[in-house]
């Protein structure tokens, strides 16, 4: 039976960690995401699953590393300082192939930078972040219902692909209160795991490794990692759009920014501008082949972001060049308001298409 | 004829990539021995740390992890805290254990998590080249002080053993050095004891092993355990530390 309860975001994503069966949370403090830890101490157990506070972001992480090998669902969650920290540990999760997912509830940056809504850790969560040749599936939810939904998604998509899955927010989406219809609906497999470490058991063992000092060995690992991600491009792409049939400029935006951008958009529409919002819901894999599409029929771009311009990239090259692609953000904890982003949208349909000579394109 | 001496089950047949000398051998051995007595090979997960025994995996016939450098209690504790009945150790360096890993480690002991740790303490980083470690005796030599460590620039050499004895989480903390026939019963003994605390659910152990490292010293391997026994004990005295 449904449960409609109205919760923060931070709230959802430990409730969706329950409803994707999560048998382990290892974190650390860190605002603006303290809801998770504080409430997975008293629902893991009460699940019957683990709650560990580690004393460190780099041991939180080396410790989903340790209960990932077990073959054991297990998370983390932090604000991107602590991201920052758990590159090293992603990054030989993702040579070991093994499932875990991440939660990141973004703030402000560089450095400590503060505890506001930002958006600048994409790069470091959506190109790999630590080193080596590597992908996090990341998922941007816009809502408390999606921060639920996505969880249970998210450990899905990390056994299925045995790599780590992350959900991407920020301090809004982290903080906010919305109602959220807490369901059981979902009907995703369960995966056998023959490679974990567990004790052998009669079989042979079991070696969870990311050492391989031969370079063609080393060379192979990485093809099979590539080809996980080729599947990934080609199955797992998701996103939303509303009122983008026959938009002269879409509007790209995830996270928090995407419903201010909705609201754009109506504004717009209101003063007859034709603009449409693209929401990408998977952030790696990124939507291109629908941004391509969109590219072709000569409508433009503007990229909306809390920071400096991060996404507008992966924008800039599925467009690979067939129309223009505008970037606005604010950053720092600043959230753009409605009013401020139809300003760009307005400049944007007075100022000379860039790509198309403009006796071509009257309107704009 | 009956036969007295084999290979210990727990041991696969690779050939060890350590150094002729190198005690990393003996101790993978003595450790296999253990396995086989208390017949964990089919019921352990043993995580292994980066430095020389960073092959460990290759060794151990039983499930292995390999951890990132430092990491392994962390890793161990992952493990542990989700398959509690399923009988855990880890192998770690003194650059591993005691510089930087240093956080995991003393959080593991505080916690008091039912591990069992074996610690290799032969004062240098062995795979990189001999540089300097965070055990390193004041005046001895290494490719980051190559005039001896000083006080002035490096600061002293880490008690692990006794540094981790102040907490309360540990169960058992002894050093021993393998560097005669008796010391090698006693280190054998010790492993013993940490694995058995373990499966009485009794919480962390740690076994200190000094040990010698051959190449780096530039000594024969006997030399090198006379090294050991005529400067390492004076700084690392063995003995046990906790036990309770």
């Amino acid at each position: 039976m449904a449960k409609r309860k109205l919760i923060k975001g931070n709230e959802a994503i430990c409730h969706g960690a329950i409803a994707g069966r999560c048998d382990a949370f290892f974190g650390y403090p860190i605002t603006p995401q303290n809801e998770i830890p504080e409430k997975m101490s008293s629902l893991m157990p009460a699940n019957g699953g683990v709650f560990l506070q580690a004393e460190s972001e780099v041991s939180a992480i080396n410790m989903v590393y340790g209960a990932a090998s077990a073959g054991k669902r297990a998370m983390t969650s932090s604000s991107s300082p602590g991201i920052s920290l758990k590159q090293e540990g992603l990054s030989y999760i993702v040579a070991c192939e093994l499932p875990c997912v991440v939660v990141n509830v973004q703030r402000g940056g560089p450095g400590l930078g503060n505890t506001l809504p930002g958006q600048a850790d994409y790069f470091q969560m959506v190109k790999g972040g630590g080193h080596g040749d590597y992908k996090i599936i990341t998922l941007a939810p816009w809502s408390v219902q999606e921060c639920y939904e996505f969880m249970p998604l998210a450990f899905d998509l990390a056994d299925k692909y045995r790599n780590p899955a992350a959900i991407l927010m920020d301090a809004i989406l982290g903080q906010m209160i919305e109602a959220a219809d807490l369901h059981e609906d979902f009907n995703y497999p369960i995966y056998d795991k023959p490679w974990a470490t567990t004790g052998a058991m009669g079989r042979s063992h079991n070696i969870i490794n990311s050492l391989w000092i031969d370079p063609l060995v080393m060379e192979s690992v990485n093809e099979r990692l590539q080809a996980k991600y080729a599947l990934a491009e080609r199955d797992e792409i998701r996103y939303a759009e509303y009122k983008t049939e026959g938009a002269e400029l879409v509007l790209v935006a995830y996270g928090s920014p995407a419903r201010i951008c909705r609201t754009v958009v109506d504004m717009a529409r209101e003063e007859g501008l034709s603009v449409g919002l693209l929401r990408p819901i998977t952030l790696y894999p990124f939507p291109a082949p629908r941004i391509a599409q969109i590219a072709a029929t000569g409508a433009r771009f503007l990229t909306v972001e809390m920071s400096c311009g991060q996404m507008v990239e992966d924008v800039k090259l599925s467009a690979n060049g067939a129309t223009e692609v505008a970037f606005y953000g604010r950053t720092g904890g600043v959230v753009p308001t409605p009013a401020e982003i139809l300003e760009q949208v307005r400049e944007l349909f007075n100022a000379p298409h860039l790509y198309a000579a403009s006796e071509q394109r009257g309107s704009l | 004829m009956e036969k007295v001496f084999e290979r210990p089950k727990s041991l696969t047949d690779a050939e060890f990539s350590y150094c002729p000398g190198c005690a990393h051998s003996i101790i993978h051995r003595m450790i296999a021995e253990v396995m086989d007595e208390l017949d964990l090979a089919d019921k352990c997960v043993g995580v292994c740390p980066v430095g020389c025994a960073v092959f460990m995996y290759e060794y151990m016939y039983c499930d292995m992890i390999e951890a990132a450098h430092g990491r392994a209690p962390a890793v161990a504790t992952g493990l542990k805290r989700v398959l509690p009945d399923t009988f855990v150790w880890a192998y770690q360096g003194d650059g591993d254990l005691a510089s930087i890993g240093t956080a995991e480690i003393i959080h593991a002991a505080a916690r008091g998590e039912n591990i069992s740790i074996v610690f290799i303490n032969n004062t240098t980083y062995g795979m990189t080249g001999g540089q300097m470690a965070p055990t390193t005796l004041l005046g001895q030599r290494s490719t980051t002080c190559p005039t001896g460590r000083s006080v002035a620039a490096n600061g002293y050499p880490i008690r692990v053993s006794e540094m981790l004895a102040t907490l309360d989480g540990p169960s058992y903390i002894e050093r021993v050095a393998p560097t005669s026939p008796a010391g090698l019963v006693k280190t054998k003994k010790a492993i013993r004891h940490a694995f058995d605390n373990q499966l009485a659910g009794k919480g962390f152990s740690l076994v200190e092993i000094l040990s010698n490292c051959p190449t780096q010293l530039r000594l024969s391997p006997v030399d090198s355990l006379k090294w050991v026994e005529e400067n390492m004990v004076a700084t690392y005295p063995p003995g046990v530390f906790v036990d309770k």
